[in-house]
């Protein structure tokens, strides 16, 4: 019960509270590069999902077991982009010969979040806070599944805004930077949330 | 030295390892790739114009591989394109009729043109045509900021020395980028083949379209094509006659009888139609045909062009199942008879 509990917390925590996108501001570039339509903001968010909690496990790995035993944690960064973009690689590859369905709806966006920062990010934020193992992969993944959550809203604004009559000057990324300033005011209400 | 060779031997480790189980994994889970869409790729042009209505060449090639698209949707590679495309697909080619940008609007040019005042704000015909109007007394006409000519990939799209656009039929691809450039509206895609173009879009009433028209010739809805065309391809609708170019036999009829000069005929100067006699079965097919009655003659005879009538349309040409009807320039058929 007490895991259960402790699970629910953390997937609160790391999708609201902490949201990658709108309080620490990680991922930026796919929130408003992909999120013009609802179907491709799916399939981006299912493929940070995937990756995330991927690669949450994978660095916390390499961290443990190569870089501390080694003493060089500040090799952190570098190793990890290098572990990142080789298992993002190394899955593309492999879906792509197993299962060619979910290769076209992942596929695509796989390569875009090879050095996405919410990824790298996630694993740095991993090993700052001296998580468990366990405890890593399900950050990353809630972690993804937070911003998931944020990408589909947007895309819902915007799949909207397109027929709203903006002035000529608001069009396109100044209003869907304003609407992201809007949304993260929105996700500030949740850093009171008391977990207790 | 210590500091620095183990970080870099563990990194270099690191990533020899990734790179030795990266090259096992692409050729383990290596996926066949129909070579086809590389070979189409590198025929395609690469101007990723979009005209096709796929997203981009690379969109074109995977749709024709994978989803069956036509071969011959490449407006800027033109039937060379097609040609080979279809080769490596191992189609046959339906020639599909090439479209080229006709703009319905003939001003008289920038210098000819009445204006209501001097445009000088930011120039794109966009904000010209939105301020007051427009610039222009027409106000469906160009507002000569020339976006269509900024829009144009492929240097088809000139202006002559009147400040006129010319559009220029072998370097337009129709690939249709003037057409969304254009604020009023004013150029449309037809096919190459049709020669006769009404080139006026002004919806006014006659006496107001005339007088705005710097060229003076705008169409004034008089209906006088509507009545001639032999094939119904003219209606009016809003003050403004417009062709059906499905239609449309290129007969230039209605060039001939338009009072303000709004109807352009681009097969000036026309042949006439001249039957040759030991060709002609005589099957009356061509006398069917023509739109304006100019041939006449007995079954299994051969038949003959009323020269006077003949409008130089064509259409007998293309009906003939002999080939035995030819256009010839109107001085020669004389020669061809005495001969």
């Amino acid at each position: 019960m007490a895991i259960v509990t402790k699970i629910l917390f953390m997937a609160v925590t790391s999708i609201f509270i902490n949201n990658f996108v709108l309080s620490r501001f990680l991922g930026l570039c796919p929130y408003l590069g992909v999120s013009k339509k609802i179907d491709s903001a799916f399939g981006m968010g299912m493929a940070v999902i995937f990756v995330m909690a991927i690669a949450s496990a994978f660095t916390w790995l390499i961290n443990q077991y190569i870089l501390i035993p080694a003493n060089m944690q500040y090799l952190q960064t570098i190793a990890f982009i290098l572990t990142i973009a080789a298992l993002v690689q190394f899955v593309e590859m492999f879906i792509q010969k197993t299962a060619p369905a979910l290769y076209k709806s992942l596929g695509v966006y796989l390569p875009l979040i090879t050095t996405n920062c919410a990824v790298l990010g996630v694993a740095v934020i991993n090993i700052g806070e001296g998580l468990s193992f366990l405890a890593s992969i399900l950050n990353g993944f809630f972690g993804g599944v937070g911003f998931t959550v944020v990408l589909l809203m947007m895309a819902g604004i915007r799949e909207r805004l397109e027929k709203a009559e903006l002035p000529k000057s608001m069009q396109g990324m100044p209003i869907a930077l304003i609407i992201a300033g809007c949304m993260a005011l929105a996700f500030l209400g949740f850093s009171g949330l008391n977990l207790g | 030295m210590m500091t620095i060779l183990l970080p870099a031997m563990l990194l270099g480790g690191l990533a020899a390892i990734f790179g030795i189980i990266l090259a096992y994994a692409s050729k383990k889970f290596h996926v066949e790739v129909d070579p086809k869409i590389d070979e189409i790729i590198s025929v395609l042009p690469s101007a990723n114009c979009g005209g096709c209505a796929f997203p981009g060449c690379a969109g074109y090639a995977d749709a024709i591989v994978q989803s069956g698209a036509a071969v011959n949707m490449c407006g800027p590679g033109g039937e060379e394109v097609a040609k080979r495309i279809a080769a490596i697909m191992g189609v046959s080619l339906t020639p599909k009729e090439r479209d080229i940008a006709v703009i319905h609007c003939q001003s008289g040019g920038y210098n000819n043109t009445f204006f209501k005042y001097e445009y000088k704000g930011i120039d794109n015909c966009r904000s010209a045509a939105t301020i007051a109007g427009g610039p222009n007394m027409c106000v469906w006409g160009c507002v000569f900021q020339y976006d269509c000519v900024k829009a144009c990939q492929f240097d088809a799209l000139h202006i002559d020395a009147q400040g006129m656009k010319i559009v220029n039929e072998d370097n337009c691809t129709g690939c249709g980028a003037c057409v969304k450039a254009c604020p009023r509206s004013l150029i449309e895609l037809v096919p190459i083949s049709k020669k006769v173009h009404i080139l006026c879009s002004s919806r006014d009433k006659g006496p107001i379209a005339k007088k705005s028209c710097g060229n003076n010739t705008a169409c004034i809805a008089c209906g006088l094509c509507v009545k001639n065309c032999p094939t119904q391809a003219i209606t009016i609708t809003n003050n403004l006659a417009i062709i059906d170019y499905s239609k449309c036999i290129n007969c230039g009829i209605c060039a001939t009888v338009c009072p303000t000069k709004a109807i352009e005929d681009r097969m000036l100067p026309r042949k006439k139609a001249f039957i040759h006699d030991d060709l002609c079965i005589g099957c009356t097919i061509c006398a069917k045909k023509c739109p304006v009655e100019a041939i006449s003659g007995e079954l299994k005879q051969p038949h003959i062009v009323d020269q006077e009538k003949c409008v130089g349309c064509e259409v007998c040409v293309k009906a003939c199942p002999k080939n035995a009807i030819e256009m010839v320039d109107i001085n020669i058929p004389k020669k061809i008879a005495e001969a």
